[in-house]
């Protein structure tokens, strides 16, 4: 006998559901698989392999890997003191880590710029102090991923914290093990992989960051241009081929990463026993 | 025999370690929210705090006459405007899809639920750009739209058009997994007892939802009036007629226009602000539920 659900709706909201999904998402985006057809491979390989690109995409890879990773480091602290410790204004402060989902990329990007370019607030400090300069430079870059990275580690990470069982770690103090012991053998084993999740989701986000970034990063070609921007400047060329090509190879390392980072959260489900 | 005192003593010293195993140190305790706080308050708090201290570098009657500018007034009318078509739409498209994803077993359902996330992990100029291949003046209808003397790219439709791909996930997302949670009996029971489909659905269903579909709103509303890099490529940065805010804010900042720039962005900060406020108070709603 088959299943035949109660439910009404079935046929409107799944053909609603798939109708609308094909307009205004699936149709666009294949838009741009169709329109790499003309390319041909020895096109794309020269557009992707110019030096230009190369170094467009080392410096997205790299500044959102170190921003991801710093981000991780502190964001997991942060995630801690917010599940473990009470201190005044906690509230406000757990409330604010959702910012950089709330304020609107251009707004961080003209923000950071004007705090670390050389006669900003920050930017001045470090100047006088220590020489650095981080405004116009690939390290500015590394600044505004680190901004838009900090809500998907500590998010991820907070709910895992919230949930862990304190029987583990009382089993392991019973056992004799110190702090430190339960919480390298114990704690951080459990959370990991919601920290590596919310490190790949920071690092997915921040290889496709826009905003935040062009404003702080001076957009110096082969230095500190990254590849969303590029595939812009391509387009203010008139240059279709080029920006299909390198939009293309980065819509497949999004979607590869998406893998990835779906795999991840069954690990972390698995682990903690939701499945 | 010693053996009567040792026990005793061994199990309080037992005890006294396992308290020390199972809570951090003082001074970790202390050094960790130093940092965290410290972390929080140079990228958040500063960024924050910047914006209002920029817009009104100049005095609050600079700052009114650049927020009264009529290209702003023009950005604020598109940007509301934009929001206005696409949260209702997606929101429609959200109960739909999660009623449908959530009430029925059907082959491909968590291909589906990958697809309905699909826009969050495409980068914002991609979204923009697959606009421009089929509408632009060298795209698949390009030719098409000119001979009926239609404009999308560099025009409102096609700031709406990318705005509705990029916030297209939010509420289906809030939706999903808590519809999925929820069952379906109650509504089984109601149906059973002789309620229509939408009778169902508004009685049964939407007060179970409405706080997870107000959050979902609350976001997609965020996005939709922030979003900068799908719209920077669809938008041509037309002074007046295609800036929304957020490009707004990038022009003025090009002309060197400090205080045009944050007083545009001071407005966007507001809206993060209350956006942020009304997600913690229905946070609490939800889990009080």
């Amino acid at each position: 006998m088959s299943h035949k659900s109660v439910m009404p709706g079935f046929r409107p909201t799944i053909g609603l559901t798939v109708l609308y999904l094909g307009l205004v998402v699936l149709i666009p985006l294949s838009t741009l698989v169709f329109e790499s057809f003309k390319l041909s491979w020895d096109d794309y390989v020269h557009i992707i392999t110019s030096k230009r690109v190369l170094s467009s995409f080392q410096v997205s890879f790299f500044a959102a890997l170190i921003a991801a990773a710093v981000a991780s480091v502190f964001g997991f602290i942060t995630a801690w003191v917010l599940v473990r410790y009470s201190f005044f204004g906690k509230n406000i402060f757990h409330a604010l880590i959702d910012l950089p989902f709330a304020l609107p990329t251009a707004v961080a990007g003209i923000v950071l710029a004007t705090i670390f370019q050389p006669s900003g607030f920050l930017g001045r400090l470090l100047n006088e102090f220590f020489g650095l300069q981080i405004a116009f430079k690939p390290i500015g870059i590394v600044i505004a991923l680190i901004f838009i990275s900090i809500p998907f580690v500590v998010r991820t990470v907070e709910p895992v914290l919230l949930e862990f069982e304190s029987a583990m770690e009382e089993a392991g103090a019973s056992l004799g093990a110190t702090r430190l012991q339960v919480f390298t053998k114990i704690i951080f084993p459990n959370i990991s992989p919601a920290l590596l999740t919310g490190f790949a989701l920071a690092f997915a986000r921040g290889v496709g960051e826009y905003g935040s970034v062009i404003f702080i990063a001076g957009n110096i070609p082969y230095v500190s241009e990254i590849v969303p921007l590029l595939i812009v400047i391509k387009l203010e060329q008139y240059d279709i081929q080029g920006a299909t090509a390198i939009a293309l190879t980065m819509l497949v390392i999004s979607f590869l990463l998406l893998l990835i980072i779906n795999l991840l959260q069954f690990w972390v489900r698995k682990r903690s026993g939701q499945l | 025999m010693n053996t009567h005192t040792i026990p005793h003593t061994s199990a309080k010293d037992t005890v006294v370690r396992q308290q020390h195993a199972l809570q951090d140190p003082k001074w970790v305790r202390w050094s960790l929210i130093t940092i965290a706080l410290g972390f929080i308050t140079l990228f958040i708090c500063l960024p924050l705090g910047l914006v209002i201290y920029q817009a009104l570098s100049k005095g609050i009657e600079a700052y009114w006459a650049a927020l009264t500018q009529a290209d702003t007034l023009a950005a604020i009318r598109l940007t509301l405007l934009v929001a206005i078509v696409t949260v209702p739409l997606n929101t429609l498209f959200g109960i739909t899809a999660a009623w449908a994803i959530t009430r029925f077993e059907f082959k491909g359902k968590s291909f589906l639920t990958t697809l309905i996330d699909l826009p969050f992990s495409v980068s914002p100029v991609i979204s923009g750009f697959i606009f421009v291949l089929l509408f632009g003046a060298e795209g698949w209808f390009g030719k098409l739209l000119a001979t009926y003397d239609i404009k999308i790219i560099f025009s409102a439709p096609g700031i709406i058009l990318a705005t509705l791909f990029v916030t297209f996930p939010f509420v289906a997302r809030q939706l999903i997994p808590l519809m999925q949670e929820m069952g379906h009996q109650e509504e089984e029971a109601a149906l059973s007892l002789g309620a229509s489909g939408w009778k169902t659905f508004y009685s049964v269903t939407l007060p179970n939802i409405k706080w997870a579909l107000l959050y979902g709103v609350l976001l997609c509303n965020a996005r939709a009036m922030g979003e900068f890099g799908a719209v920077s490529v669809v938008s041509g940065h037309i002074r007046g007629l295609t800036n929304t805010l957020p490009l707004n804010v990038e022009v003025n900042y090009n002309d060197y226009d400090v205080v045009g720039a944050f007083a545009s962005a001071s407005i966007l900060a507001g809206l993060a602000i209350v956006t942020l406020v009304l997600k913690t108070l229905l946070e609490w709603k939800q889990t009080s539920r």
